[in-house]
């Protein structure tokens, strides 16, 4: 799960990590509200969505009047804004950041992510600040230092001075303010189970004091139910409607470009699947791995929210049974072709446990738009042909 | 001849008396599989499905000399459950549960590793030898005896790729599902030499996904050291990135982890690499008819 700038900077200061101040508007009478509380003579209005590159799409803008604030907002609540990160359609912005201006000299980056290798966390830093991580991790890996934290010991001293000594940093105090920015960066990481943090640019002021200007957080949607406090933080407006429609029936629904929709079990089948019919000359629309309880309810939820897809020309059912049976799985599919019309031709794999009785009680069904395939190949083949024919 | 589990292997059950832990552990033990007792705490004492019950690892180890257990404890406890076992001397910790969070697997996994307890999974099917010893949830009747070692991240391949590999007229030795979390027991790396060790082994399926480098580094260990045939399949080629699909590892960030890298780096190694899953029963053929 991931959470707006807004709540991530309410998690560092709740943990001693330096941010400008800042209050969250959902309207630009608040907006105005908020700088006025603020106070000072310049402020950012910025965009709240999950998604990076706002500043590039026109979605963070300086103010230098408390005018100019309500202008701004006014613009970026509810306009449509496309980054590198959101696709071609955008985000809706349903609320702005009011933050004060901060008086930057350097830029730079400072993240935290599970090193999946070394299967502990690494603290990611350059001077390399502002700009796309992933390009400067494309184009220059050496300006970006990979420190690995093992839980086990914690952040010490010497993590610190590794940050401090390879980005550069000479003056004591600023050492010191640094490494003690990390280590509760780090904490925070840990205590939250965190997936990701994000802090880019994270901007030394001329003062010398280290901010977060910007903060991005991502969290183990399996550990979320020790932190009701951030379950709260949850937007669902930034999550899509069928994705979360399918979790609650316990479906896991990913939607794609292509004709043919797919209902599988497991996930691994499930992109197996999609790579078969890509392989066979087709185009998957979607993921779904009905899980390991599929019965005649999740099979109709699933054929509803693939057939949402207006480009959907065939659905490729593809199961194989092990301790799920397939006859009841033939069974599901013949309620569920009660309960949804299904209006293009279901081909339908069944193989595993009891897959001839499955095999036999769709033949004996007699439904006309339903095809049976013998495997995995003969499946995506006949899938293929019928979008095709559609 | 198998790896890590035959039909004399000693196994006990942590979560033994849940839905879960009651389902499965009696398909094993119909299976065939030595299901010597299992452990819920408060329930020492008892028998559940004819096989004593223990309070703690520590009393099952000591009364009936297990060395492997199986774990379905719920979610927030499997870090617990890893660790008792591996306290109480196991050799080998096989979890099944599914969702333990990613920062208690790490440091269950670095507790294990300290006190020399092999762990498979979590979130996997499980390890079975075929017609000797299933540990798992898989359907035990997919496998046929015969001489394809395999090794899967996801559940279902497994079952596909066994599947299809005995309707080709071969058979499994052992099967392992390693799971799709971002931090795993066993992993390709640890599994192939046991497999290239074993005598019974002649070849060797591996069926991957999107997310990480466990299958670029199997690339450069099979590069150096595998004499046998390897099949492979990566899952996830048409997979969009930035997207979880279903399993917690299985994503693409920042353009690491694709199918496209994997599957190049396999090939390079000489690996034989098929687009389908629906290839892999003839892919083995082709290799072990060579």
């Amino acid at each position: 799960m991931n959470i707006h700038e807004y709540q991530a900077k309410q998690i560092f200061a709740k943990y001693g990590v330096p941010t400008p101040r800042g209050i969250v508007a959902n309207t630009p009478a608040q907006a105005v509200a908020n700088a006025h509380e603020l106070g000072g003579n310049i402020w950012v209005v910025k965009a709240q969505i999950h998604a990076g590159g706002r500043g590039l799409g026109g979605g963070v803008k300086i103010a230098k009047s408390v005018t100019e604030v309500e202008e701004l907002a006014s613009e970026i609540l509810h306009m449509q804004l496309v980054t590198h990160q959101t696709g071609p359609e955008g985000k809706t912005v349903n609320k702005v950041y009011i933050e004060e201006g901060a008086d930057i000299q350097d830029e730079l980056y400072l993240g935290i992510v599970l090193d999946r290798a070394r299967e502990m966390p690494v603290i990611m830093a350059s001077n390399e600040g502002g700009m796309e991580i992933e390009k400067v991790a494309e184009n220059t890996p050496e300006k970006i230092i990979k420190v690995p934290v093992d839980p086990a010991i914690g952040f010490h001293s010497f993590h610190g001075r590794r940050l401090v000594f390879e980005l550069g940093i000479t003056d004591k105090n600023e050492q010191r303010k640094f490494i003690d920015f990390a280590k509760k960066l780090y904490n925070l990481y840990m205590e939250n189970d965190a997936e990701l943090i994000e802090i880019n640019p994270l901007i030394k002021t001329k003062a010398g004091d280290f901010l977060a200007l910007d903060g991005k957080m991502g969290f183990d949607d399996s550990a979320l139910a020790r932190h009701p406090d951030i379950e709260d933080m949850r937007d669902i407006s930034e999550e899509d409607a069928d994705e979360r429609e399918a979790s609650q029936y316990g479906l896991s629904y990913i939607s794609l470009d292509g004709e043919i929709g797919c209902m599988v079990n497991g996930a691994g089948l499930a992109m197996g699947t999609m790579d078969t019919i890509n392989y066979m000359g087709g185009t998957p629309a979607n993921f779904l791995d009905v899980g390991g309880k599929a019965n005649a309810e999740t099979v109709a939820k699933g054929f509803e929210i693939i057939l949402k897809n207006p480009k959907v020309k065939a659905i490729f059912v593809n199961i194989f049974g092990g301790i799920v049976r397939c006859d009841r799985i033939a069974n599901g599919i013949l309620e569920a072709t009660k309960m949804v019309d299904v209006r293009v031709p279901i081909i339908v794999r069944l193989d595993g446990t009891n897959a001839p009785e499955a095999a036999e009680i769709l033949k004996n069904a007699g439904i006309n738009n339903v095809i049976s395939a013998t495997d995995l190949g003969d499946g995506a083949k006949k899938a293929v042909e019928a979008a095709a024919a559609q | 001849m198998s790896i890590l589990v035959n039909k004399d292997t000693k196994v006990i059950v942590q979560g033994f008396t849940g839905k879960e832990g009651t389902f499965h552990s009696e398909q094993c033990i119909a299976y065939g599989t030595n299901i010597v007792g299992g452990v819920t705490p408060n329930k020492g004492g008892q028998e559940h499905l004819g096989k004593p019950v223990f309070n703690t690892v520590q009393c099952a180890v000591n009364a009936t000399d297990a060395t492997v257990s199986m774990i379905f404890v719920p979610p927030v406890f499997v870090a617990d459950a890893v660790m008792e076992a591996a306290e109480a001397g196991i050799k080998l910790a096989v979890i099944i549960t599914e969702g333990a969070p990613v920062r208690d697997m790490q440091a269950a996994k670095a507790y294990a590793v300290k006190h020399g307890m092999m762990t498979i999974g979590p979130n996997c099917p499980g390890i079975i030898t075929a017609e000797e010893c299933k540990i798992g949830i898989m359907p035990g009747n997919i496998f046929k005896k015969g001489n394809v070692g395999l090794i899967s991240k996801s559940g279902t391949l497994t079952y596909e790729g066994a599947n299809q590999v005995c309707k080709e007229g071969f058979g499994i030795s052992t099967a392992v599902g390693i799971g799709g979390d971002p931090i795993i027991g066993l992993s390709y790396k640890q599994l192939l030499p046991m497999f290239e060790a074993d005598s019974e082994t002649e070849a060797i399926v591996m069926i991957g996904e999107i997310g990480g480098d466990l299958e670029i580094q199997a690339a450069a260990y099979i590069k150096e050291n595998i004499t046998k045939p390897v099949v492979a399949f990566i899952a996830g080629q048409t997979a969009p990135a930035g997207k979880r699909m279903g399993h917690a590892g299985a994503i693409v960030s920042g353009g690491a982890g694709t199918a496209a890298e994997k599957m190049a780096a396999l090939e390079a190694a000489g690996v034989k690499v098929v687009v389908s899953p629906a290839e892999i029963g003839k892919a083995v053929k082709e290799v072990l008819t060579k």
